[in-house]
């Protein structure tokens, strides 16, 4: 009970806008705010095409009724606030981060290569620094799934460096 | 007698036979691996099953869900952490028994309430899904809609986590269900000028995303988590005493569970705890409880496998998933052509008792494994995070890709990954956001619909019976947090 009191007292000791139970629903009421905005340039259907509703009116209706509900949460954490997480590890970003790399590497570069990378950053930073481990998860498992979704699926994978040469 | 020889077809079928041999053998394996599951499992095998005919692919499906729901206690016993959600409650007393150098038994008595607690829930299936689906013929637009909002309400009201968080949740799943084209007038929603989100979000990079690639930024948090192991010599069945202690215990988790498994509200986890309190409450010993009591595991791990068939009756009778693992064999019904409903009981009696039937075989055939295999299936425990989710990630990108050979699928899917990842953080189920995708359109199409009918009268839903009887059950859904709290 102790522990919970001063979890409490950390939290109610940043400064307001700091606290997590005000920036979360911020960045909700915020997006859907600028969601509810777009909203509002979808085309309008004539009256005779028109089947119950304009096609914007529901989204419209579910973004004010996520507003009202992020509001109530906001106006409940004050009373309550909510707990203080954990600051997030540096593994953590170097992932974000992978993931990002791969976005940019599978589009420009080479599908396959961009899972090779992630996979190799992941696992070295997530503490494997075994070559021989960091090598079967970076090439021979994404190898053996490329295959077997090639051969069991059909599939034909994007064009890249790599792939072309397998695919030649 | 027609449906008899139906439910027992799967056991003269060779090729249904493997299916279901491999489905629990995988089902197994992801309900052992914590942060993985049935649901996650799921939606990767997903596209596999394309190569499959639809009742082999349903098959398969169903056969994981059953046997990762039991195969999360594996783990809950031996290393104190959950393999699935569902089996967090196993965890309270089953960790302490088997400290005490009784993991055997604690396994034992855990695959024993599950087989019984899946076998009954089927057989609540079996019965009560041609049932719910008859009274579905009375079921217009509007009935379907007030249906659907009892749905999420339910899973707002009852789920884990905050209510209203819960219905955030699903509000967001619903309004990403409207991206693309309008069904009815074929005007452009949210697709921000990308030709490839005209056609919507697909269910699966959503599902990958949300289950698969948050839990992988997840365990990047955790890395220095240190799980104790406790040895395992071999699964011992209850004894005589033990099956004395539990047998009105295992009985009443699984119609607990079967109840809760029909309403949509995360299935098994609601299911577990309940059936662990019920088991507490009904107890001679509560005390005991907390510290090895062998009549938690029974009460846990019975009503969590119930849930499963009762999961099955709304998913199969009605079209609405009972929890994110039947979403997720729902959309495998969908994209093999097979519309769940009243219609599917009447054209396709086959099919449906053909499922029934292999849920049937799939509790005994992980009784089997999880009773000979229980030591095999820990050892799993022991591929280390660093390699074991560089490989899921590339299992869940190509399982994307492949669904539409698409580089935008894979891009959602890292998306809804991230956005996973801080919900879970900041205490917002990603469950309601599944069952709201899939039931959006339908929310939607009902809604609109009706006002056709009604000539835009909203009144007029006041004015159907039965769709007024969802909205009173939904205001009630609404209105049970509040009445849990104040008599708190």
């Amino acid at each position: 009970m102790s522990n919970v009191r001063n979890k409490k007292r950390v939290s109610i000791s940043l400064p307001f806008f700091f606290r997590d139970s005000t920036i979360v629903p911020f960045i909700i009421i915020l997006i859907s705010i600028i969601l509810l905005y777009i909203t509002f340039t979808f085309d309008i259907v004539p009256p005779i095409l028109n089947r119950g509703i304009q096609p914007a009116t529901f989204p419209k209706a579910l973004l004010i009724l996520i507003i009202s509900l992020t509001l109530i949460i906001f106006f409940l954490s004050i009373k309550n606030p909510w707990k203080k997480e954990k600051k997030l590890p540096i593994e953590f970003y170097i992932t974000l981060g992978c993931f990002l790399l791969f976005l940019f590497v599978s589009k420009f570069v080479d599908f396959f290569l961009g899972i090779s990378l992630l996979s190799s950053i992941v696992s070295y930073s997530w503490g494997e620094k075994r070559l021989i481990f960091i090598l079967f998860v970076s090439i021979l498992f994404p190898m053996l799934v490329f295959i077997f979704f090639e051969t069991i699926l059909g599939l034909r994978f994007p064009s890249g460096i790599i792939t072309d040469l397998y695919y030649s | 007698m027609e449906n008899l020889s139906f439910i027992l077809a799967p056991l003269f079928s060779s090729k249904l036979l493997i299916v279901l041999f491999l489905g629990t053998l995988f089902g197994l394996v992801l309900g052992v691996l914590p942060g993985l599951g049935p649901t996650t499992g799921g939606a990767l095998i997903l596209p596999f099953t394309m190569t499959l005919d639809p009742i082999s692919a349903i098959v398969l499906l169903t056969a994981i869900y059953c046997a990762g729901t039991y195969g999360g206690a594996i783990t809950a016993i031996l290393i104190n952490t959950p393999g699935t959600p569902a089996a967090a409650a196993t965890c309270l007393d089953g960790y302490p028994l088997a400290q005490k150098g009784e993991a055997g038994r604690a396994l034992g008595m855990a695959t024993v309430s599950s087989v019984v607690g899946g076998l009954i829930s089927v057989l609540v299936l079996i019965f009560f899904a041609p049932l719910l689906a008859q009274l579905a013929y009375e079921f217009g637009q509007p009935e379907y809609f007030a249906l659907a909002i009892f749905g999420l309400t339910m899973l707002a009201s009852i789920g884990e986590g905050s209510p209203i968080k819960n219905l955030i949740a699903g509000a967001f799943g619903i309004l990403i269900s409207t991206v693309g084209k309008d069904f009815m007038t074929s005007i452009d929603r949210f697709t921000f000028g990308i030709n490839e989100l005209t056609e919507g979000i697909g269910f699966i990079p959503v599902v990958v995303g949300l289950f698969a690639i948050s839990e992988m930024l997840t365990q990047s948090t955790l890395l220095n988590q240190v799980f104790n192991r406790v040895a395992l010599k071999a699964v011992k069945l209850p004894t005589k005493d033990d099956y004395k202690k539990t047998w009105k215990t295992i009985l009443r988790s699984s119609g607990i569970g079967s109840f809760i498994g029909v309403l949509p509200a995360e299935g098994g986890t609601v299911a577990s705890l309940i059936g662990y309190s019920e088991a507490k409450r009904w107890s001679k010993k509560p005390e005991d409880f907390g510290k090895g009591a062998i009549e938690g595991i029974a009460g846990a791990e019975a009503a969590n496998n119930a849930a499963t068939g009762g999961a099955m009756v709304p998913t199969l009778a009605l079209g609405i998933p009972g929890s994110a693992t039947t979403a997720v064999i729902l959309t495998g019904l969908i994209i093999h052509g097979v519309r769940p409903g009243p219609d599917l009981f009447r054209e396709q009696p086959e099919f449906l008792y053909g499922i029934f039937g292999s849920m049937l075989i799939a509790n005994i055939l992980f009784f089997i494994f999880g009773f000979f295999g229980a030591k095999l299936f820990a050892r799993i425990t022991l591929v280390p995070n660093k390699l074991l989710w560089p490989m899921i990630f590339a299992i869940s990108v190509c399982g994307t890709y492949s669904l539409s050979q698409s580089l935008t699928d894979v891009w959602i899917m890292l998306l809804f990954g991230v956005i996973g990842f801080f919900m879970r953080r900041y205490g917002f189920s990603v469950v309601p956001v599944i069952i709201g995708l899939i039931l959006g359109e339908l929310v939607e199409g009902t809604l609109r619909q009706s006002l056709v009918i009604f000539e835009g009268k909203w009144f007029m839903f006041f004015q159907r019976p039965i769709a007024l009887t969802f909205f009173i059950l939904s205001l009630i859904a609404l209105s049970f947090p509040l009445i849990k709290k104040k008599k708190r």
